[in-house]
């Protein structure tokens, strides 16, 4: 389903890198340089953003398959190619990528002002890699773009991070490193087995059970120290307070749902058994995350960490939901990747803006805000009630849909599940009570400047989003029923053949 | 047409005066959002009419799609019966009288005006989505729009850290409950297949012996999608053990306590119950446990409305009492007894909230009883106004209460079951005790000696007429609304005027046989509330030695209703301590130490042995020689031996 032939996941993909290479032509004091370099990511990533709308208008939601598909033979004797393509799952992070990246370039316009160019062509490159993982059809490409996500986006927390950056840089490496490599054994054995890589035909390989098991545990190191999972998500807190806030944005937004994605697009559909299998493991780990998490979050005194343990919380709903494998919990975990990935990108961004204006993260240090910044005040309650899972906004959908499909497995994951809404709301409020709210006492607050105009740009494709994802959630969900519901069917199908297979092999004795 | 104008134009308001408040001043955003109520209230009171006296069409109207999973559907819709038109007649009409009345309490407030009337507005058009919702989903939007409208409003003066707190508080409490709710819709749905209210109503008698597993044992579905709603909706209605919020609400301003006492909020719960009775009707056991927990906290918050100083806390508490006592005719499936009693209570109760605002405003924002008395002359038509509400509150004939307090003891008396009998006594002794904190209220408030200090008494003033004109509406109301309404509510015209909006099962016959009662089942709570009246004016005005003494004596008694029964105590102790010691530990024990002690640890070793192993790179090829002699040495010697 490719327009006239026109390869336009590829362009998406590589555009950033034509402007990453006008960025390295210019020429000049540093001053024009960064000029330069800051006007042309914006325009880049602006163009791939419109273009990118093109997925939006014509994707078709009732086709279950992948759209837009382009093949480029690469190794064929090895059964390696260039292939790209979207399907349901994947469309709408694509379009998640291309919006927050123009959104992290305006962000940080006047945030970064020690080597913007090197800055920008960072995020031109991270852009390159990111739509290149959600759109890649072939698990060689796939792990391709999936580390080279690592690689720039090592480098913004180390170079433009805090004081402990090269700390965090490492750990935020090493973490998502070790995972990769056990998934590299894993695509290796499938390799063996399949005899492609071809992402397409590998979901219709059926793999012995008993490998199942290990290419499962193979994905799951790479996929839960991505999402993270807890307890392998010590890295992320420690990443998030030391990256500068485009790189938290582009973190939280994209980075952790490259997990959940993982999850979606390999482990469940590839390896059914095993899923079915290892599914009480991660409820179990994920009420642990809601629930761990959620109260580690309450004690924080850095506003950064504190959102991001929160992500952590959330995500554990995501998965939750993914591996309940009926429709709602599935859709529900989408959902919820999708707005975590507006709502927290925004929370980091909300922290961004006073962290310009005062240069610190600490709790203790505001108070009051509301009196100076109204229209800051305003917009940070909208997206804690997105947090929090507001009905209404987008965290209330995708919360709702995992506590449906969770009940049909068990009542008590359900009810744990859901302790997120008490927890979350619990934390989130007392962040807000202690920033915004309070009596302005703080003699250095007190000529604190509200939302400039560049900065309500931000914000306001993402209020628009919370909101709409929220009473019309409906134009994004239809983008991905049918992909899901092929994932249930399949996985139900598989599930039931093997059954069959083991009551006629136990009626043979 | 015109119910869709009823429900949105308080939407249109809010976003008027919240978005653009700024740009066209206080003033401006204050006309926008009554005009906007006026219009609502006049929409929403002629649906009432039209549907209670002219029968009309009830049709749902249509919105837009909102969830949709597989076979998960709820969409935005207006639902459209008599259960839905009474709340939205009720809300309108009250909402717009608060609105109005805010205009002259909060003259003097030293924020924006206009983020005031827009989250009054927002209150109202949550509320009105509540009641109006024709699914689960669309009703829990309305019931969480409520808890944020709530949220803001309760800390509106954002400054005050007792208002901040208590604004938390309200949200974490009801989201406790909440928790329970959203389980119950996903029950709803695990059972029946939807959770839009036509699928579901048309589908009882189907899986009524439906089972569901908990705890090891089979429960009847039924019965425990029936205590999870329930659960949601002590929290919201603040029923015993949830109730803890509700008090500390009167932080915000108080129309803001009006309007989550009397027409939002806290009636919810109640309306809950209403539109699942055909699954709560089913639900024997669930009903029990309404009954026992509504009977319960209309006795408890009772005492310790007796105790109490302050005087919106003793009002707080009496709404408390009397969601119980709705509760309890809930728990004995008398439905229209307990709507009825939610529509009395509404006037009566926003009117003696807004007259304690106007008692407030008088005496410079003084809210301790200990330090008024005296005031009757002075604000002559507050204190009529006081007397009007109380007479209806204490369920005195003819006012509104009589009716519908009366109904409810009669029912929980007529229902023969067990937890109707607790509901009864439990009832009985809470309307002693209701009569008893009002009248104690009225006499310690506007009788006896002034116990303010002369400034104060100098500038004693009755309100302007933008408050008492809203106050005498409400006491209309108040005084007519039990025996205009008592045929439709539950009179022998209840299946005319309900129309199918709540169902019973067909052996339920409560309302019936409250026709057949013992005599004295219909005197005795008119009895009770008149002992308590005297007792309150012997005490207090009479022989004023008796409370002191009375508490003296029965000192445990009186610190337990003083101290709230210890509940704010017993949490502390048992929630919120833990939660942040646990919440310290698992951060600075769990994560810090133990999950990143391994990685860090690992580290450590690494960047250690490389340490030591660096020492041997001493740089004297002496050294490195004779290293190299003794390795060789080694090898051959192992060389030999081995062979």
């Amino acid at each position: 389903m490719n327009i006239a032939g026109f390869p336009l996941l590829s362009l998406l993909t590589w555009l950033p890198m034509v402007g990453v290479a006008v960025i390295l032509c210019v020429r000049g004091d540093e001053e024009t340089v960064a000029e330069n370099a800051r006007w042309t990511a914006l325009w880049t990533s602006l163009i791939v953003f419109v273009l990118s709308l093109v997925l939006w208008a014509k994707f078709d939601g009732a086709e279950p398959g992948f759209q837009f598909v382009e093949s480029v033979s690469w190794l064929p004797e090895y059964g390696v190619g260039y292939r790209m393509g979207v399907d349901g799952i994947s469309v709408l992070f694509v379009l998640l990528s291309t919006l927050l990246t123009p959104i992290c370039v305006l962000s940080a316009w006047e945030a970064i002002h020690a080597r913007v160019r090197e800055f920008m062509i960072a995020f031109l490159v991270l852009e390159t890699m990111m739509v290149g993982m959600f759109s890649a059809l072939d698990f060689v490409v796939f792990y391709m773009f999936f580390e080279g996500v690592l690689i720039p986006m090592y480098l913004i927390i180390g170079i433009w991070g805090g004081p402990r950056r090269v700390y965090a840089s490492v750990k935020f490496f090493l973490y998502t490193l070790t995972g990769s490599v056990l998934m590299m054994l894993a695509l290796l054995a499938m390799w063996v087995q399949a005899g492609t890589t071809d992402i397409p035909t590998l979901l219709r390989t059926d793999f012995p059970v008993g490998m199942q098991y290990w290419l499962f545990l193979a994905f799951f190191a790479s996929f839960a120290v991505k999402v993270p999972m807890w307890p392998v998500h010590t890295w992320l807190p420690d990443a998030h307070v030391e990256a500068p806030t485009a790189g938290s944005v582009i973190l939280a937004g994209v980075l952790l749902k490259m997990g959940g994605y993982g999850f979606l697009r390999f482990s469940i559909p590839m390896l059914p058994q095993a899923t079915t299998y290892f599914a009480p493991m991660i409820f179990a780990l994920s009420v642990v995350a809601v629930i761990y998490t959620s109260f580690v979050a309450l004690a924080q005194t850095d506003m950064k960490k504190l959102i991001a343990y929160s992500s952590v919380a959330h995500m554990g709903v995501v998965t939750i939901g993914l591996f309940t494998l009926n429709v709602q919990g599935i859709s529900g975990g989408m959902f919820q990747m999708l707005s975590h990935g507006i709502v927290s990108a925004a929370l980091f961004l909300v922290v961004g803006v006073i962290y310009d204006r005062m240069h610190t993260r600490d709790i203790d240090r505001y108070g009051g805000l509301a009196d100076r910044m109204p229209n800051y005040a305003f917009v940070f309650m909208i997206f804690a009630m997105a947090s929090i899972g507001l009905p209404g906004t987008s965290g209330f959908v995708g919360e709702f849909l995992v506590v449906v499909g969770s009940l049909k497995v068990n009542f008590w994951l359900s009810l744990l599940g859901g302790m997120g809404m008490i927890l979350g709301a619990a934390y989130t409020l007392y962040l807000y009570r202690r920033v915004v709210f309070g009596r302005l006492t703080k003699p250095d607050l007190r000529g604190i400047l509200d939302l400039s105009p560049r900065e309500m740009a931000v914000f306001a494709p993402l209020v628009v989003l919370a909101l709409w994802m929220g009473i019309y959630p409906t134009s994004f969900s239809r983008y991905f029923d049918a992909s899901v519901s092929a994932i249930v069917d399949h996985h139900a199908a598989a599930i039931a053949s093997s059954v069959k297979v083991a009551s006629t092999s136990g009626a043979g004795h | 047409m015109m119910y869709a104008i009823a429900v949105f134009s308080p939407l249109v308001g809010c976003l008027i005066a919240g978005l653009l408040g700024r740009s066209i001043g206080g003033r401006a955003a204050q006309g926008v959002t009554i005009g906007f109520m006026i219009l609502a209230a006049i929409c929403g009171v002629t649906a009432f009419v039209e549907n209670t006296w002219y029968d009309a069409e009830q049709e749902t109207v249509p919105l837009l799609s909102w969830v949709v999973s597989s076979t998960l559907h709820a969409d935005w819709a207006l639902r459209h019966d008599t259960l839905s038109v009474t709340m939205v007649g009720m809300v309108t009409f009250i909402a717009t009288l608060i609105h109005i009345y805010s205009v002259g309490y909060m003259a003097h407030d030293a924020y924006p005006v206009y983020r005031f009337f827009s989250y009054l507005s927002l209150f109202t058009f949550a509320m009105l989505m509540l009641v109006t919702a024709d699914n689960l989903l669309q009703l829990f939007f309305g019931w969480e729009g409520v808890g944020l409208a709530s949220y803001l409003l309760i800390g509106y003066w954002y400054d005050k850290p007792s208002a901040c707190a208590a604004a938390i508080k309200a949200m974490i409490v009801n989201r406790i409950g909440d928790l329970a709710f959203v389980v119950g819709i996903a029950l709803v749905f695990f059972t029946f297949g939807s959770i839009e209210f036509p699928a579901i109503f048309g589908a009882i008698e189907q899986h009524q012996n439906d089972l569901y597993g908990l705890f090891g044992t089979n429960f009847r579905a039924y019965e425990v999608i029936g205590v999870l709603l329930f659960i949601g909706a002590m929290g919201k209605s603040a029923q015993i053990g949830l109730h803890t919020w509700l008090p500390d609400a009167m932080e915000g301003p108080t129309p803001v306590s009006a309007l989550i006492h009397a027409a939002t909020m806290v009636t919810a719960g109640v309306f809950l119950m209403a539109r699942m009775s055909p699954i709560m009707s089913y639900a024997p056991y669930a009903l029990a446990f309404v009954a026992v927990i509504g009977g319960t906290t209309a006795f408890f918050a009772a005492t310790i409305g007796c105790a109490q100083t302050d005087i919106k806390r003793v009002i707080a508490y009496s709404t408390c009492s009397q969601l119980g006592y709705m509760f309890v005719a809930a728990g004995v499936a008398a439905y229209q007894a307990s709507i009825f009693h939610l529509f009395t209570h509404a006037f009566f109760k926003a009117l003696l909230f807004l007259s304690a605002g106007s008692v407030i405003h008088a005496v410079s924002g003084e809210q301790d009883m200990r330090k008024m008395g005296g005031l009757w002359r002075h604000i002559p038509l507050t204190y009529t106004m006081f007397w009007v509400g109380s007479l209806a509150l204490g369920g005195v004939f003819p006012f509104a209460g009589y009716y519908s307090k009366d109904a409810i003891l009669e029912a929980s008396y007529a229902s023969g079951t067990l937890s109707g009998m607790y509901g009864f006594w439990c009832g009985l002794l809470g309307a002693f005790l209701t009569a008893f904190y009002s009248w104690r209220l009225i006499i310690m408030t506007f009788h006896g000696k002034p116990r303010a200090d002369h400034h104060v008494m100098e500038h004693v003033h009755e309100s302007p007429f933008v408050m008492t004109g809203p106050l005498i509406l409400l006491a209309i109301g108040a005084t007519v609304n039990g025996f205009v309404f008592r045929r439709e509510f539950i009179g022998e015209g209840w299946p005319e005027f309900w129309r199918g909006a709540i169902v019973i099962t067909a052996n339920n016959h409560v309302l019936e046989n409250m026709e057949h009662l013992p005599g004295w089942v219909g005197l005795a709570p008119t009895v009770a509330g008149l002992t308590g009246i005297a007792l309150a004016y012997l005490a207090y005005m009479f022989v004023p030695s008796i409370p002191p003494a009375f508490a003296r004596v029965f000192r445990p008694i009186y610190l337990l209703a003083y101290n709230k029964w210890y509940f704010d105590e017993l949490y502390d102790f048992l929630f919120v301590r833990p939660t942040f010691w646990l919440a310290r530990n698992l951060w600075q024990i769990g994560d810090a130490t133990l999950i990143d002690g391994a990685p860090n640890g690992m580290a450590e070793i690494a960047a250690g042995s490389s340490r030591q192993v660096v020492k041997i790179q001493t740089g004297s090829i002496a050294v490195y020689a004779f290293v190299m002699l003794i390795g060789v040495v080694l090898l051959l010697g192992l060389y030999m031996l081995v062979r």
